[in-house]
Parts: structure tokens; C-alpha cells; sequence
């Protein structure tokens, strides 16, 4: 049977996890390398790293901490960051990740998913997609959350996929680091319209947000940061609870 | 010594590092004789059928694959193309299993790819499984997938029941990535290294 995913990320600067709330406000939560070691054991499912700093300050997302979480976790794991070019891809897929997420770059230039996807399979690449409420519409930002696109939320969705993607990590901007919960509302209308697996970010506060999630969204993967690197939930405990509400997981 | 083969299709180095926590010695490799002459072969893939099939033969090794009679160990693409045929661009593979890959049927509750862990039911006593408990969790993440068929040894479930793992003699396949799928991935690259003949 398959399971639904735990995926904790790992907002990365300077190859240290930083955590901030609705984008902003960073907060040091340790070293990339022995938090990815510590979520392995505790049974992640998958990682995320998100080299959060690499757009807006136009560098490459750090290759060398890619190698060392590579030679260590013998799970999936996802880098994203200033990935704008096909050679940027291979060299990350290169170095030991599993997957690539993509933002602002495909949101300038689209063709890059299905480049991407072409090259090295839809499996390896994940369309990440920053939404915001804007009156009664769901707009697409990007540049780590700091620029409004014209993009809508839904028919962005479709089109990433149609283009390749392999997986949609959907983070709600509004529930960033509030931890009132996931955006069920619109988690539920992008699961209903597109065929690849969805990863629902930002909101998650306690172990009830993600049965929530599962039950409700209808999501393959729920994803989260800060409530799991302050230690206020362990992937375990988490796991256990989810398995109590007849949610499918690996135990 | 074992060789990963390397053809510009596989993401080898996820299968290197394993072997380098198990402590196992081997070599990456493209070179027909460098392939032909290792103990076991562990055979990698990533990325589209067709492509991939065109990288094995212009590094000479396609119709080594097909007759070599080494251990080898097919992982995920690399599993697929074992079989007979591909959908995925529709191409003639090894042929070391007739039969052929298809992608997915849509159906509602099962997005494609098929990405996660999923559940393992062994139906072999299979050396590979050594040591594996029923049911236990791999790591998947492929969008075309090879139909239980005689040479099946192990079987998911994702809507429609899929091979997890192939036998034919010294050629083995695996679905799943079990350099991703933590302790009981390793455990499969061991057995295949310590058992499989």
C-alpha cells in the first residue's frame, strides 16, 4: 500500500537551517547535515533543502553540503534554490539529489520544466509554486515570496504538470509559519484537477493539521519546517498519530 | 569487483554512496571491458527508456547485457529495460524478461508517478529478500511500470498490482530504488553483493 509522505526542509544560508515566519524573520535551527541525519532516524519519509537565499542573491545553491547529505541519508531528497538552468539541474542530480525544485525560474521561462523533464524524467522534477490570496484570487509569487507574478494558482498547477513536472510542492504564503494549519481550500481544488502527486506546505502546527490534510486535501505528502526543527514535533510520535487515524504510513 | 554501470542515464552516485556506507568495493564504469570483466553488475537508470537504450548502445554494452552471465542488478529504468519492450518511446529493450512496460493507467486516488514508499509482497525465496520482512517499505518513482509476469518475485500495489523485483537466472531487477529506501535498501544492495549468483 503506498504511504503518505513526511518531508521536513531545511531552509538553507550559508549551509546553516534557518527558519522565518511568512518569509521573513530567520531564525539559525542548526546544521544541515546533522538535522538531515537526525530526521532520517526519526523516519522521514523524504527532504527537502531549499537554498532560500540563492535567488534574490543570485548563487548557485551549495553543491558541496549536497555531496556531504548525499554520502549520508539513504532517503530521497529534493534541493531547490536559484535553479535556473538545465547545466544547474545536472550538476545538483550529479552531486546525489534525488530531485529538483524549480520557482521563479520557470515562472520567467516555463520551457524549463519541460526541458527539464525531458532530460532527466518527470520524477526528478518538482514544480514548486509560492500562492498568496489577493482579494478573491490565488496569486503566484516568486523570488523567495517578495514578488507578485501574474500568474493564478490553479492554471498554473495544470500547466507545470502538462509541461513535465512530476510533483507540485504547493506552499500557501498565508499559512507560512503561522501554524494555524495547511490551506485545505485550494490544496483540495489542485488535487482534484491534476494528475501528479501534491506536497501541501506552510501552516502546519500540530499533528492534527496533517490528518487534516491527508484526509481532506487529499494530498500524497505533507511538508513542514520549523515545527519539526524546534523539536515541538517528533516525525515519529507524528507517524504514530496519523497511523491511529487510519491514515497510511511508514512505521 | 563490482561495476556501476554508467551510461549517462543513471544517477549513479546515490548507488555509489550506498555501497560506500556497506563498505563494499566497486568501480563506475562505461567500458564494455571493464563491465564484462566485473564479478556483478549493478545497472542504474534514471530519466526516459528510449534515450537511455540509445546510451547503451553507443557505449557497446547493450548486447553485452543482454548474454553477459554475471550477477547483475537492475534498478528502477534499469529494471525496465530488462524486459522485451518499452512504451516509453517506444523501443526494443534486453529482452532478458518477455514482456512490456506500459505507463500507468489514470485513475482517481493514484497520481503518476507512482512516487513514495510503498508496501513489498516477496512471492520468492529469493536470495536478493534475504533477511526482508513481509510487507516492508521501498522507495518508488516512476511513471511506467512492469506487469506481473514470470519472472516476478516480488509485487506492489498502485491500482493495479505492479512487479517490485524480477529473477531470470543471474539477472536480477529491482522496481524501487533500495539505495533510497533506508536500512532495508541497503540490505537488498548487500544481498545482491553477499548472495546473489
Amino acid at each position: 500500500m503506498i504511504t503518505k509522505r513526511i518531508i521536513p526542509c531545511l531552509d538553507i544560508r550559508e549551509g546553516r537551517v534557518v527558519k522565518g515566519t511568512n518569509f521573513v524573520n530567520l531564525r539559525d535551527a542548526g546544521s544541515a547535515v546533522e538535522l538531515a541525519q537526525r530526521y532520517y532516524e526519526e523516519g522521514a519519509d523524504e527532504l527537502v533543502f531549499l537554498d532560500i537565499t540563492a535567488t534574490e542573491e543570485k548563487r548557485k545553491t551549495l553543491l558541496e553540503l549536497v555531496k556531504q547529505v548525499a554520502a549520508v541519508l539513504r532517503i530521497p531528497f529534493t534541493v531547490g534554490g536559484g535553479i535556473s538552468e538545465i547545466k544547474d539541474i545536472e550538476m545538483l542530480l550529479k552531486a546525489g539529489a534525488d530531485k529538483v525544485s524549480l520557482n521563479s525560474s520557470i515562472v520567467k521561462n516555463p520551457e524549463l520544466i519541460t526541458q527539464a523533464a525531458k532530460r532527466f524524467g518527470s520524477q526528478a522534477v518538482v514544480a514548486a509554486i509560492d500562492t498568496k490570496r489577493i482579494g478573491d484570487q490565488i496569486k503566484i509569487f516568486v523570488k523567495g515570496g517578495k514578488e507578485e507574478t501574474d500568474r493564478i494558482g490553479l492554471p498554473w498547477c495544470k500547466e507545470v504538470v502538462e509541461r513535465g513536472a512530476g510533483e507540485i510542492l504547493l506552499t500557501s504564503m498565508d499559512h507560512d509559519g503561522t501554524k494555524s494549519g495547511f490551506d485545505i481550500e485550494f490544496l483540495s481544488q489542485v488535487t482534484e484537477n491534476v494528475s501528479v502527486p501534491v506536497i501541501a506546505s506552510g501552516g502546519a502546527g500540530s499533528k492534527e493539521h496533517f490528518a487534516e490534510v491527508f484526509l481532506q486535501a487529499k494530498v500524497d505528502a505533507a511538508l513542514a519546517a520549523g515545527i519539526f526543527h524546534f523539536q515541538e514535533l517528533n516525525i515519529g510520535e507524528l507517524k504514530n498519530y496519523l497511523q491511529s487515524q487510519s491514515i497510511s504510513v511508514r512505521v | 569487483m563490482i561495476v556501476v554501470v554508467e551510461y549517462g542515464a543513471g544517477n549513479t552516485a546515490s548507488v555509489a554512496n550506498a555501497l560506500s556506507q556497506l563498505g563494499v568495493e566497486y568501480k563506475i564504469s562505461d567500458n564494455e571491458m571493464l563491465v564484462g570483466k566485473a564479478d556483478k553488475i549493478i545497472f542504474p537508470g534514471v530519466g526516459e527508456a528510449s534515450s537511455a537504450i540509445r546510451q547503451l548502445h553507443l557505449n557497446n554494452l547493450f548486447t553485452m547485457l543482454r548474454v553477459v552471465k554475471k550477477p547483475l542488478l537492475g534498478i528502477c529504468l534499469g529494471m525496465q529495460l530488462l524486459a522485451e519492450h518499452s512504451d516509453e518511446g517506444d523501443v526494443a529493450c534486453l529482452g532478458v524478461v518477455p514482456t512490456t512496460i506500459s505507463k500507468f493507467p489514470e485513475a482517481k486516488g493514484f497520481p503518476v508517478p507512482h512516487m513514495g514508499w510503498n508496501s513489498v509482497k516477496v512471492n520468492n525465496d529469493s536470495p536478493l529478500f534475504e533477511g526482508i520482512k513481509q510487507d516492508e517499505f521501498f522507495y518508488f518513482a516512476h511513471s511506467y511500470y512492469m506487469p506481473i509476469n514470470e519472472f516476478t518475485i516480488a509485487k506492489a500495489d498502485y491500482g493495479i498490482p505492479i512487479t517490485a523485483a524480477i529473477r531470470n537466472r543471474c539477472h536480477y531487477g529491482v522496481q524501487f530504488h533500495p539505495e533510497k529506501s533506508g536500512e532495508a535498501g541497503l540490505r537488498i544492495l548487500k544481498n545482491f553483493v553477499d548472495l546473489c549468483s
